[in-house]
Protein backbone atom coordinates (compact mmCIF):
# COMPACT_ATOMS: atom_id res chain seq x y z
CA UNK A 1 0.00 0.00 0.00
CA UNK A 2 1.46 3.50 -0.66
CA UNK A 3 -0.65 6.71 0.47
CA UNK A 4 0.62 10.06 -1.30
CA UNK A 5 -0.72 13.29 0.62
CA UNK A 6 -0.68 16.20 -0.99
CA UNK A 7 2.37 15.97 -2.33
CA UNK A 8 4.38 18.45 -3.94
CA UNK A 9 7.76 19.11 -5.38
CA UNK A 10 9.53 22.10 -6.78
CA UNK A 11 12.91 22.40 -8.56
CA UNK A 12 13.62 26.07 -8.94
CA UNK A 13 10.70 27.59 -10.39
CA UNK A 14 9.28 24.55 -11.88
CA UNK A 15 6.13 23.06 -10.10
CA UNK A 16 6.89 18.97 -10.90
CA UNK A 17 4.57 17.80 -8.87
CA UNK A 18 1.76 19.90 -7.56
CA UNK A 19 -0.03 18.14 -4.80
CA UNK A 20 -0.64 14.72 -5.66
CA UNK A 21 -3.11 12.73 -3.61
CA UNK A 22 -3.52 9.09 -4.42
CA UNK A 23 -3.23 6.00 -2.97
CA UNK A 24 -2.26 2.34 -4.85
CA UNK A 25 -3.83 -0.69 -2.97
CA UNK A 26 -2.63 -3.87 -2.95
CA UNK A 27 -3.57 -7.12 -4.78
CA UNK A 28 -3.67 -5.51 -8.48
CA UNK A 29 -1.85 -3.21 -10.92
CA UNK A 30 -1.70 0.04 -11.04
CA UNK A 31 -0.77 2.13 -13.93
CA UNK A 32 0.97 5.10 -13.15
CA UNK A 33 0.07 7.28 -16.63
CA UNK A 34 1.26 10.58 -18.02
CA UNK A 35 2.83 11.98 -20.52
CA UNK A 36 6.63 12.83 -20.13
CA UNK A 37 7.42 15.40 -18.04
CA UNK A 38 4.47 15.05 -16.11
CA UNK A 39 6.03 14.08 -12.75
CA UNK A 40 5.68 10.10 -12.56
CA UNK A 41 9.61 9.49 -12.03
CA UNK A 42 9.68 12.58 -9.73
CA UNK A 43 6.49 11.14 -7.73
CA UNK A 44 8.28 7.84 -7.46
CA UNK A 45 11.50 9.02 -6.55
CA UNK A 46 9.78 10.58 -3.50
CA UNK A 47 8.07 7.94 -2.78
CA UNK A 48 11.30 6.40 -2.43
CA UNK A 49 12.72 9.19 -0.41
CA UNK A 50 15.04 10.01 -3.18
CA UNK A 51 14.02 13.24 -3.12
CA UNK A 52 13.09 15.60 -0.80
CA UNK A 53 9.14 16.30 -0.84
CA UNK A 54 8.55 20.43 -0.58
CA UNK A 55 5.21 19.57 0.79
CA UNK A 56 2.83 16.74 1.61
CA UNK A 57 4.26 12.95 2.48
CA UNK A 58 4.66 9.41 1.13
CA UNK A 59 3.75 6.31 3.10
CA UNK A 60 4.89 2.93 1.90
CA UNK A 61 2.65 0.44 3.82
CA UNK A 62 2.19 2.86 6.90
CA UNK A 63 5.58 4.31 7.24
CA UNK A 64 7.82 6.77 5.13
CA UNK A 65 10.24 4.34 3.53
CA UNK A 66 13.28 5.77 5.14
CA UNK A 67 11.71 4.60 8.43
CA UNK A 68 11.94 0.65 7.53
CA UNK A 69 14.07 -0.89 9.07
CA UNK A 70 14.47 -3.06 5.99
CA UNK A 71 13.44 -1.45 3.01
CA UNK A 72 14.67 -3.62 0.29
CA UNK A 73 11.97 -6.08 1.62
CA UNK A 74 9.04 -3.25 1.91
CA UNK A 75 9.75 -1.85 -1.67
CA UNK A 76 11.37 -2.81 -4.93
CA UNK A 77 12.30 -0.19 -7.35
CA UNK A 78 13.19 -0.08 -10.84
CA UNK A 79 13.51 3.45 -11.74
CA UNK A 80 13.77 4.87 -15.02
CA UNK A 81 17.68 5.41 -15.93
CA UNK A 82 19.74 2.32 -15.56
CA UNK A 83 20.26 2.70 -11.59
CA UNK A 84 23.44 0.40 -11.86
CA UNK A 85 27.08 0.93 -12.32
CA UNK A 86 28.32 -0.23 -15.78
CA UNK A 87 31.92 -1.48 -14.65
CA UNK A 88 30.63 -4.21 -11.70
CA UNK A 89 28.98 -7.71 -12.37
CA UNK A 90 25.33 -8.29 -12.18
CA UNK A 91 26.06 -11.17 -9.77
CA UNK A 92 28.13 -9.09 -7.84
CA UNK A 93 25.87 -5.97 -8.07
CA UNK A 94 23.28 -7.64 -6.63
CA UNK A 95 25.33 -9.40 -4.02
CA UNK A 96 26.24 -5.95 -2.41
CA UNK A 97 22.99 -4.64 -2.56
CA UNK A 98 21.75 -7.97 -0.52
CA UNK A 99 24.46 -7.23 1.69
CA UNK A 100 23.25 -3.94 2.96
CA UNK A 101 19.89 -6.10 4.42
CA UNK A 102 22.29 -9.23 5.47
CA UNK A 103 20.54 -11.44 2.80
CA UNK A 104 22.02 -14.57 1.88
CA UNK A 105 24.17 -15.74 -1.79
CA UNK A 106 20.96 -17.92 -2.47
CA UNK A 107 18.65 -15.66 -2.75
CA UNK A 108 20.53 -13.36 -5.15
CA UNK A 109 21.38 -16.87 -7.60
CA UNK A 110 17.43 -17.33 -7.07
CA UNK A 111 16.37 -13.89 -8.57
CA UNK A 112 19.08 -14.32 -11.30
CA UNK A 113 17.45 -17.29 -11.79
CA UNK A 114 14.15 -15.90 -12.05
CA UNK A 115 14.51 -13.46 -14.01
CA UNK A 116 16.57 -15.59 -16.57
CA UNK A 117 19.93 -13.93 -16.16
CA UNK A 118 22.16 -17.46 -15.42
CA UNK A 119 24.75 -16.87 -18.37
CA UNK A 120 25.65 -13.56 -17.87
CA UNK A 121 25.35 -13.25 -14.60
CA UNK A 122 29.10 -12.61 -14.20
CA UNK A 123 29.46 -10.39 -17.00
CA UNK A 124 30.37 -6.69 -16.45
CA UNK A 125 26.54 -4.61 -16.52
CA UNK A 126 28.24 -2.21 -19.01
CA UNK A 127 28.49 -4.85 -21.84
CA UNK A 128 23.99 -6.08 -20.78
CA UNK A 129 21.68 -4.78 -23.65
CA UNK A 130 18.74 -2.51 -22.64
CA UNK A 131 16.74 -5.79 -22.40
CA UNK A 132 19.18 -7.10 -19.94
CA UNK A 133 19.76 -3.80 -17.96
CA UNK A 134 15.92 -4.40 -17.20
CA UNK A 135 15.67 -7.57 -16.66
CA UNK A 136 18.60 -6.58 -13.99
CA UNK A 137 17.21 -4.25 -12.55
CA UNK A 138 13.52 -6.45 -11.51
CA UNK A 139 16.08 -9.09 -9.93
CA UNK A 140 17.16 -5.87 -7.84
CA UNK A 141 13.52 -5.05 -7.29
CA UNK A 142 12.92 -8.67 -6.19
CA UNK A 143 15.66 -9.09 -4.35
CA UNK A 144 13.86 -8.55 -0.83
CA UNK A 145 10.79 -10.38 -1.94
CA UNK A 146 9.30 -6.56 -1.02
CA UNK A 147 5.27 -6.21 -0.25
CA UNK A 148 5.27 -3.58 -2.50
CA UNK A 149 6.62 -2.89 -6.33
CA UNK A 150 7.54 0.58 -8.28
CA UNK A 151 8.59 -0.33 -11.66
CA UNK A 152 9.40 3.01 -14.00
CA UNK A 153 8.95 2.50 -17.50
CA UNK A 154 9.40 -1.10 -17.15
CA UNK A 155 8.81 -2.54 -20.50
CA UNK A 156 11.27 0.22 -22.31
CA UNK A 157 13.66 -1.31 -24.87
CA UNK A 158 11.95 -5.20 -24.22
CA UNK A 159 11.30 -6.68 -27.29
CA UNK A 160 7.72 -8.01 -27.19
CA UNK A 161 8.07 -11.33 -25.78
CA UNK A 162 10.05 -9.80 -22.90
CA UNK A 163 7.24 -7.28 -22.26
CA UNK A 164 4.65 -10.09 -22.17
CA UNK A 165 6.80 -11.43 -19.92
CA UNK A 166 6.55 -8.72 -17.39
CA UNK A 167 3.39 -8.65 -17.85
CA UNK A 168 2.41 -11.87 -16.58
CA UNK A 169 5.21 -11.58 -14.07
CA UNK A 170 3.43 -8.26 -12.40
CA UNK A 171 -0.24 -10.18 -12.82
CA UNK A 172 1.23 -12.87 -10.49
CA UNK A 173 2.98 -10.61 -8.06
CA UNK A 174 -0.32 -8.70 -7.86
CA UNK A 175 -2.72 -11.83 -7.23
CA UNK A 176 -0.06 -12.95 -4.40
CA UNK A 177 -1.31 -9.36 -2.56
CA UNK A 178 1.46 -7.31 -3.53
CA UNK A 179 1.23 -3.41 -4.18
CA UNK A 180 2.27 -3.12 -8.14
CA UNK A 181 2.85 0.95 -9.35
CA UNK A 182 4.07 1.03 -12.81
CA UNK A 183 4.55 3.92 -15.13
CA UNK A 184 4.11 4.57 -18.17
CA UNK A 185 3.68 7.34 -21.06
CA UNK A 186 2.22 4.68 -23.38
CA UNK A 187 -1.70 4.01 -22.70
CA UNK A 188 -1.70 0.65 -25.39
CA UNK A 189 0.77 -0.81 -22.82
CA UNK A 190 -0.92 -0.04 -19.45
CA UNK A 191 -4.50 -0.99 -20.76
CA UNK A 192 -3.34 -4.46 -20.67
CA UNK A 193 -1.11 -4.55 -17.97
CA UNK A 194 -3.39 -2.54 -15.32
CA UNK A 195 -6.60 -2.90 -13.31
CA UNK A 196 -6.43 0.76 -11.73
CA UNK A 197 -5.03 3.69 -13.60
CA UNK A 198 -3.49 6.60 -11.65
CA UNK A 199 -3.31 9.26 -14.51
CA UNK A 200 -1.32 12.51 -13.93
CA UNK A 201 -0.28 15.79 -16.23
CA UNK A 202 1.76 18.50 -15.25
CA UNK A 203 2.24 16.91 -12.21
CA UNK A 204 -1.62 17.33 -11.13
CA UNK A 205 -3.92 14.60 -10.67
CA UNK A 206 -5.91 13.89 -14.01
CA UNK A 207 -8.03 10.33 -12.70
CA UNK A 208 -8.30 8.06 -10.35
CA UNK A 209 -10.32 5.02 -11.37
CA UNK A 210 -10.14 1.71 -13.16
CA UNK A 211 -8.96 1.09 -16.58
CA UNK A 212 -12.86 1.13 -18.22
CA UNK A 213 -13.98 4.10 -16.20
CA UNK A 214 -11.18 6.16 -17.44
CA UNK A 215 -12.56 5.99 -20.91
CA UNK A 216 -15.88 6.69 -20.23
CA UNK A 217 -14.66 9.18 -17.99
CA UNK A 218 -12.12 11.15 -20.82
CA UNK A 219 -14.74 9.93 -23.61
CA UNK A 220 -17.89 9.37 -22.98
CA UNK A 221 -19.53 6.26 -24.81
CA UNK A 222 -20.44 7.20 -28.94
CA UNK A 223 -23.50 5.36 -30.43
CA UNK A 224 -22.97 4.76 -34.27
CA UNK A 225 -26.17 4.59 -36.03
CA UNK A 226 -26.82 3.86 -39.75
CA UNK A 227 -30.22 4.71 -41.15
CA UNK A 228 -32.21 5.34 -45.00
CA UNK A 229 -33.75 7.80 -43.35
CA UNK A 230 -31.17 9.95 -41.84
CA UNK A 231 -32.53 13.58 -42.30
CA UNK A 232 -35.20 12.38 -39.68
CA UNK A 233 -33.08 11.31 -37.02
CA UNK A 234 -30.51 13.78 -37.11
CA UNK A 235 -33.68 16.78 -36.21
CA UNK A 236 -35.14 14.17 -33.78
CA UNK A 237 -31.57 13.45 -32.18
CA UNK A 238 -30.54 17.21 -32.39
CA UNK A 239 -33.63 18.58 -30.41
CA UNK A 240 -32.38 16.17 -27.44
CA UNK A 241 -30.66 18.02 -24.59
CA UNK A 242 -27.00 16.96 -23.93
CA UNK A 243 -26.59 14.94 -27.06
CA UNK A 244 -23.99 16.19 -29.85
CA UNK A 245 -23.99 14.98 -33.96
CA UNK A 246 -21.30 14.04 -35.30
CA UNK A 247 -21.01 12.97 -39.17
CA UNK A 248 -19.53 9.43 -39.60
CA UNK A 249 -15.56 9.10 -39.36
CA UNK A 250 -16.15 6.40 -42.69
CA UNK A 251 -18.00 9.36 -44.60
CA UNK A 252 -20.90 7.01 -44.90
CA UNK A 253 -23.49 9.76 -45.78
CA UNK A 254 -26.69 7.17 -44.00
CA UNK A 255 -24.79 7.03 -40.76
CA UNK A 256 -23.95 9.39 -38.13
CA UNK A 257 -22.48 9.26 -34.40
CA UNK A 258 -24.41 10.55 -31.64
CA UNK A 259 -22.21 11.35 -28.25
CA UNK A 260 -24.46 11.54 -24.71
CA UNK A 261 -27.10 9.20 -25.26
CA UNK A 262 -26.89 5.40 -24.97
CA UNK A 263 -27.58 3.28 -27.81
CA UNK A 264 -31.11 1.85 -25.68
CA UNK A 265 -32.29 5.41 -26.13
CA UNK A 266 -31.25 6.19 -29.87
CA UNK A 267 -33.33 2.34 -30.61
CA UNK A 268 -36.27 3.30 -28.64
CA UNK A 269 -36.25 7.12 -30.17
CA UNK A 270 -36.29 5.37 -33.65
CA UNK A 271 -38.68 2.99 -32.71
CA UNK A 272 -41.23 5.41 -31.48
CA UNK A 273 -40.98 7.76 -34.64
CA UNK A 274 -41.05 4.41 -37.15
CA UNK A 275 -37.78 5.09 -38.05
CA UNK A 276 -36.05 2.02 -39.82
CA UNK A 277 -32.19 1.51 -38.46
CA UNK A 278 -29.74 -0.72 -40.61
CA UNK A 279 -26.73 -0.62 -37.67
CA UNK A 280 -26.69 0.49 -34.17
CA UNK A 281 -23.76 -0.04 -32.26
CA UNK A 282 -22.01 1.01 -29.07
CA UNK A 283 -18.70 2.79 -29.83
CA UNK A 284 -15.98 2.76 -27.32
CA UNK A 285 -12.98 5.30 -27.56
CA UNK A 286 -9.79 3.91 -27.13
CA UNK A 287 -8.00 4.42 -23.60
CA UNK A 288 -5.14 5.95 -26.28
CA UNK A 289 -8.35 8.68 -27.13
CA UNK A 290 -9.44 9.06 -23.53
CA UNK A 291 -5.95 9.80 -22.63
CA UNK A 292 -5.03 12.31 -25.11
CA UNK A 293 -8.48 14.04 -24.74
CA UNK A 294 -7.85 14.60 -21.08
CA UNK A 295 -4.09 15.25 -21.04
CA UNK A 296 -3.94 17.39 -24.34
CA UNK A 297 -3.92 20.62 -21.87
CA UNK A 298 -1.17 19.21 -19.30
CA UNK A 299 1.16 17.97 -21.85
CA UNK A 300 4.47 20.04 -21.14
CA UNK A 301 5.66 19.96 -24.63
CA UNK A 302 3.31 19.97 -27.38
CA UNK A 303 5.01 18.87 -30.55
CA UNK A 304 3.87 20.90 -33.79
CA UNK A 305 0.93 19.55 -35.23
CA UNK A 306 2.19 17.35 -38.22
CA UNK A 307 -1.47 16.71 -39.65
CA UNK A 308 -4.78 18.54 -38.11
CA UNK A 309 -3.43 16.77 -34.53
CA UNK A 310 -1.06 17.29 -32.40
CA UNK A 311 0.75 14.24 -31.66
CA UNK A 312 1.06 13.31 -27.50
CA UNK A 313 3.51 10.36 -28.43
CA UNK A 314 5.92 13.15 -30.45
CA UNK A 315 6.35 15.18 -27.35
CA UNK A 316 9.71 15.53 -26.23
CA UNK B 1 7.92 -16.49 -5.86
CA UNK B 2 9.07 -18.12 -2.28
CA UNK B 3 8.90 -16.00 0.40
CA UNK B 4 10.61 -18.45 2.68
CA UNK B 5 14.55 -17.56 0.73
CA UNK B 6 14.52 -13.62 2.65
CA UNK B 7 15.42 -14.69 6.39
CA UNK B 8 13.05 -12.46 8.26
CA UNK B 9 15.97 -11.15 10.18
CA UNK B 10 17.15 -9.05 7.58
CA UNK B 11 17.60 -5.01 7.65
CA UNK B 12 20.00 -2.76 7.21
CA UNK B 13 23.09 -2.64 10.12
CA UNK B 14 26.40 -0.07 9.73
CA UNK B 15 28.23 -3.50 9.51
CA UNK B 16 26.09 -5.07 6.82
CA UNK B 17 26.56 -1.78 4.65
CA UNK B 18 30.54 -1.65 5.56
CA UNK B 19 30.20 -5.18 4.29
CA UNK B 20 28.31 -4.38 0.92
CA UNK B 21 30.72 -1.23 0.60
CA UNK B 22 33.75 -3.68 0.43
CA UNK B 23 32.05 -5.81 -2.17
CA UNK B 24 31.54 -3.21 -4.23
CA UNK B 25 35.14 -1.34 -3.80
CA UNK B 26 36.97 -5.03 -4.66
CA UNK B 27 34.43 -6.20 -7.58
CA UNK B 28 35.06 -2.82 -9.66
CA UNK B 29 37.99 -3.24 -12.14
CA UNK B 30 39.02 0.52 -12.05
CA UNK B 31 39.72 0.18 -8.42
CA UNK B 32 42.21 -2.94 -8.49
CA UNK B 33 43.95 -0.88 -11.49
CA UNK B 34 44.14 2.26 -9.22
CA UNK B 35 45.11 0.56 -6.12
CA UNK B 36 47.83 -2.08 -7.70
CA UNK B 37 49.25 1.40 -9.64
CA UNK B 38 49.17 3.22 -5.63
CA UNK B 39 51.11 0.14 -4.43
CA UNK B 40 53.51 -0.20 -6.72
CA UNK B 41 54.13 3.73 -7.18
CA UNK B 42 54.81 3.24 -3.53
CA UNK B 43 56.81 0.40 -3.03
CA UNK B 44 58.52 1.00 -6.23
CA UNK B 45 59.43 4.42 -6.88
CA UNK B 46 61.78 4.91 -3.99
CA UNK B 47 63.63 1.50 -5.21
CA UNK B 48 64.01 2.54 -8.30
CA UNK B 49 65.57 6.13 -7.76
CA UNK B 50 67.60 4.68 -5.13
CA UNK B 51 69.32 2.25 -7.70
CA UNK B 52 69.65 5.33 -10.11
CA UNK B 53 71.12 8.13 -7.86
CA UNK B 54 73.68 4.49 -6.62
CA UNK B 55 74.54 4.22 -10.18
CA UNK B 56 75.17 8.56 -10.53
CA UNK B 57 76.75 8.39 -7.32
CA UNK B 58 80.47 9.60 -8.44
CA UNK B 59 78.75 11.79 -11.08
CA UNK B 60 76.58 13.76 -8.32
CA UNK B 61 77.99 17.07 -7.26
CA UNK B 62 79.56 17.51 -3.89
CA UNK B 63 76.20 19.48 -2.31
CA UNK B 64 73.54 16.95 -3.54
CA UNK B 65 75.55 13.94 -2.06
CA UNK B 66 76.01 15.82 1.27
CA UNK B 67 72.69 16.55 1.37
CA UNK B 68 71.24 13.30 0.48
CA UNK B 69 68.51 11.66 2.59
CA UNK B 70 68.04 8.12 1.99
CA UNK B 71 64.42 8.40 3.81
CA UNK B 72 62.92 10.46 1.33
CA UNK B 73 64.47 8.94 -1.69
CA UNK B 74 63.00 5.40 -0.58
CA UNK B 75 59.94 6.73 0.63
CA UNK B 76 59.49 8.91 -2.48
CA UNK B 77 56.73 6.39 -4.28
CA UNK B 78 53.97 8.72 -2.21
CA UNK B 79 53.83 10.90 -4.95
CA UNK B 80 53.01 8.83 -7.37
CA UNK B 81 50.62 6.92 -4.70
CA UNK B 82 48.69 10.10 -3.65
CA UNK B 83 47.32 10.95 -7.02
CA UNK B 84 46.12 7.45 -7.46
CA UNK B 85 44.86 7.18 -3.99
CA UNK B 86 42.99 10.39 -4.21
CA UNK B 87 41.11 10.49 -7.41
CA UNK B 88 39.85 7.05 -6.53
CA UNK B 89 38.87 8.35 -3.56
CA UNK B 90 36.76 10.81 -5.35
CA UNK B 91 36.23 8.06 -7.71
CA UNK B 92 34.35 5.52 -5.33
CA UNK B 93 31.48 8.12 -4.94
CA UNK B 94 31.64 10.30 -8.35
CA UNK B 95 31.31 6.90 -9.89
CA UNK B 96 27.90 5.98 -8.07
CA UNK B 97 26.47 9.33 -9.56
CA UNK B 98 27.77 8.93 -12.93
CA UNK B 99 26.20 6.21 -13.44
CA UNK B 100 23.32 6.32 -11.30
CA UNK B 101 24.41 3.15 -8.99
CA UNK B 102 23.82 6.15 -6.35
CA UNK B 103 19.36 5.51 -6.43
CA UNK B 104 20.05 2.26 -5.86
CA UNK B 105 23.00 2.81 -3.42
CA UNK B 106 19.95 4.59 -1.42
CA UNK B 107 17.04 3.02 -1.97
CA UNK B 108 18.63 0.23 -0.21
CA UNK B 109 20.34 2.78 2.28
CA UNK B 110 18.03 5.33 2.27
CA UNK B 111 19.40 6.79 5.40
CA UNK B 112 22.35 7.49 3.57
CA UNK B 113 24.77 8.37 6.28
CA UNK B 114 25.62 4.54 6.59
CA UNK B 115 27.10 4.38 3.01
CA UNK B 116 29.24 7.81 3.96
CA UNK B 117 30.79 5.80 6.80
CA UNK B 118 30.92 2.59 5.55
CA UNK B 119 33.10 4.34 1.72
CA UNK B 120 35.36 6.41 3.86
CA UNK B 121 35.79 3.35 6.55
CA UNK B 122 36.77 0.63 3.95
CA UNK B 123 38.57 2.51 1.94
CA UNK B 124 40.93 4.27 4.71
CA UNK B 125 41.32 0.49 6.31
CA UNK B 126 42.20 -0.57 2.81
CA UNK B 127 44.49 2.07 1.75
CA UNK B 128 46.57 2.36 5.18
CA UNK B 129 47.21 -1.43 5.35
CA UNK B 130 48.15 -1.42 1.57
CA UNK B 131 50.32 1.61 1.31
CA UNK B 132 51.61 0.13 5.52
CA UNK B 133 53.01 -2.89 3.29
CA UNK B 134 54.38 -0.60 0.25
CA UNK B 135 56.25 1.88 2.56
CA UNK B 136 57.80 -1.09 4.41
CA UNK B 137 58.81 -2.59 1.28
CA UNK B 138 59.75 0.65 -0.29
CA UNK B 139 62.09 1.77 2.54
CA UNK B 140 63.59 -2.15 3.46
CA UNK B 141 64.12 -2.79 0.20
CA UNK B 142 65.96 0.26 -0.53
CA UNK B 143 68.40 0.09 2.01
CA UNK B 144 70.82 -2.44 1.13
CA UNK B 145 70.74 -0.44 -2.55
CA UNK B 146 71.89 2.75 -0.54
CA UNK B 147 74.57 0.38 1.18
CA UNK B 148 76.73 0.39 -2.03
CA UNK B 149 78.11 4.03 -1.43
CA UNK B 150 77.28 3.51 2.49
CA UNK B 151 74.37 6.46 2.88
CA UNK B 152 71.92 3.78 4.09
CA UNK B 153 69.64 4.65 7.20
CA UNK B 154 67.54 2.17 9.67
CA UNK B 155 64.46 1.81 11.07
CA UNK B 156 65.81 2.92 14.46
CA UNK B 157 67.61 5.91 13.68
CA UNK B 158 65.51 9.33 14.66
CA UNK B 159 61.96 9.74 13.21
CA UNK B 160 63.08 6.92 10.20
CA UNK B 161 60.13 4.54 11.84
CA UNK B 162 57.28 7.54 12.06
CA UNK B 163 58.12 8.67 8.79
CA UNK B 164 57.55 5.12 7.08
CA UNK B 165 54.63 4.86 9.43
CA UNK B 166 53.79 8.14 8.39
CA UNK B 167 53.69 7.59 4.35
CA UNK B 168 50.72 5.66 5.23
CA UNK B 169 48.72 7.88 7.19
CA UNK B 170 49.38 10.85 5.14
CA UNK B 171 48.47 8.47 1.89
CA UNK B 172 45.41 6.83 4.18
CA UNK B 173 43.94 10.79 4.42
CA UNK B 174 44.54 11.79 1.63
CA UNK B 175 42.36 8.88 0.09
CA UNK B 176 40.04 10.28 2.77
CA UNK B 177 39.98 13.58 1.49
CA UNK B 178 39.41 12.36 -2.15
CA UNK B 179 36.36 10.43 -0.79
CA UNK B 180 34.91 13.97 1.42
CA UNK B 181 35.27 15.60 -1.75
CA UNK B 182 33.60 13.20 -4.04
CA UNK B 183 30.86 13.53 -2.17
CA UNK B 184 30.72 16.76 -2.19
CA UNK B 185 30.64 17.82 -5.77
CA UNK B 186 29.24 14.61 -6.68
CA UNK B 187 30.76 14.15 -9.64
CA UNK B 188 34.27 13.11 -11.60
CA UNK B 189 35.71 16.35 -13.15
CA UNK B 190 34.81 18.78 -10.47
CA UNK B 191 36.11 16.19 -7.73
CA UNK B 192 39.31 15.71 -9.46
CA UNK B 193 39.94 18.89 -10.15
CA UNK B 194 38.78 20.22 -6.44
CA UNK B 195 41.40 17.39 -5.03
CA UNK B 196 44.17 18.65 -7.23
CA UNK B 197 43.28 22.00 -6.61
CA UNK B 198 43.48 21.96 -2.58
CA UNK B 199 46.53 19.88 -2.75
CA UNK B 200 49.15 20.74 -5.54
CA UNK B 201 47.76 24.18 -7.47
CA UNK B 202 47.49 25.86 -3.95
CA UNK B 203 51.00 25.90 -3.11
CA UNK B 204 51.81 27.26 -6.72
CA UNK B 205 49.28 30.07 -5.64
CA UNK B 206 51.15 31.03 -2.29
CA UNK B 207 54.41 30.78 -4.41
CA UNK B 208 53.78 34.29 -6.64
CA UNK B 209 52.28 35.94 -3.00
CA UNK B 210 54.20 38.18 -1.68
CA UNK B 211 56.62 36.03 0.19
CA UNK B 212 55.66 37.12 4.27
CA UNK B 213 52.19 36.10 3.37
CA UNK B 214 53.81 33.41 1.62
CA UNK B 215 55.73 32.07 4.25
CA UNK B 216 52.91 32.44 6.89
CA UNK B 217 50.13 30.40 4.75
CA UNK B 218 52.42 27.97 3.32
CA UNK B 219 52.79 25.64 6.27
CA UNK B 220 49.09 25.32 6.58
CA UNK B 221 48.44 24.20 3.63
CA UNK B 222 46.93 20.56 3.10
CA UNK B 223 50.05 19.53 1.28
CA UNK B 224 52.50 20.88 3.73
CA UNK B 225 51.62 20.10 6.69
CA UNK B 226 50.06 16.50 5.74
CA UNK B 227 53.53 15.73 4.56
CA UNK B 228 55.33 17.29 7.62
CA UNK B 229 55.04 13.71 9.39
CA UNK B 230 57.28 12.11 6.61
CA UNK B 231 60.10 14.27 7.33
CA UNK B 232 63.46 13.22 9.45
CA UNK B 233 65.24 16.69 9.91
CA UNK B 234 63.88 19.06 11.96
CA UNK B 235 62.39 21.97 9.54
CA UNK B 236 62.09 25.21 11.05
CA UNK B 237 60.02 26.47 8.55
CA UNK B 238 57.38 23.49 8.80
CA UNK B 239 54.94 22.06 11.73
CA UNK B 240 55.98 19.77 13.85
CA UNK B 241 55.34 16.21 12.32
CA UNK B 242 52.15 15.61 14.81
CA UNK B 243 50.45 18.87 13.92
CA UNK B 244 51.15 18.70 10.74
CA UNK B 245 49.14 15.74 10.35
CA UNK B 246 46.81 16.48 12.28
CA UNK B 247 45.41 19.31 10.85
CA UNK B 248 45.81 17.55 7.82
CA UNK B 249 43.45 14.63 9.07
CA UNK B 250 41.07 17.85 10.24
CA UNK B 251 40.48 19.24 6.98
CA UNK B 252 39.77 15.57 5.55
CA UNK B 253 37.35 15.15 8.11
CA UNK B 254 35.85 18.59 8.36
CA UNK B 255 35.31 18.15 4.46
CA UNK B 256 33.37 14.96 5.53
CA UNK B 257 31.39 16.08 8.05
CA UNK B 258 30.12 18.72 5.47
CA UNK B 259 29.73 16.31 2.80
CA UNK B 260 27.54 14.51 5.42
CA UNK B 261 25.40 17.16 6.10
CA UNK B 262 24.71 17.82 2.39
CA UNK B 263 24.29 14.22 1.63
CA UNK B 264 21.57 13.93 3.52
CA UNK B 265 19.83 17.10 2.35
CA UNK B 266 20.24 16.99 -1.30
CA UNK B 267 18.18 14.75 -3.62
CA UNK B 268 20.09 11.92 -4.74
Amino acid sequence: MIEVRDLSKRYGDKLAVDHLTFTVRPGMVTGFLGPNGAGKSTTMRLILGLDRPTNGSATVNGKPYRDHRAPLREVGAILEARAIHTGRSAYLHLLALGQTHGMPRSRVDEVIELVGLQDVARKRVGTFSLGMSQRLGIAAALLGDPKTLILDEPSNGLDPEGIRWIRNLLRSLADEGRTILVSSHLMSEMSMMADWLIVVGRGRLIADTTVEDFVHLAAGDAVRVRTPDIARLRLLAGALEGVTLKEDMTGDSSALTLQGISCEAVGELAAANRIVLHELAPEQASLEEAFMRLTMDSVEYHAAPTTNEASVGAAR
Amino acid sequence: MSAAAVPSQVGVSQARVVRSEWTKLWSLRSTRWSLLVSVVGMAGLGILVSAVQMAHWNQMDPHDRATFNPVDVSLGGWHLAQLAIGVLGVLLISGEYSTGQIRSTFAAVPHRLPVLWAKAGVYATLTFVLMLVASFVAFLVSQPILRSHHVQTTLSSPHVLRAVFGAALFLTVTGLMGVSLGALVRNTAGGIAAFAGLMFVLPGITAILPNSWGDSIDPYLPLSAGTDILGTHPDPTALSAWTGFLLFLAYALAALAVSAVLLVRRDA
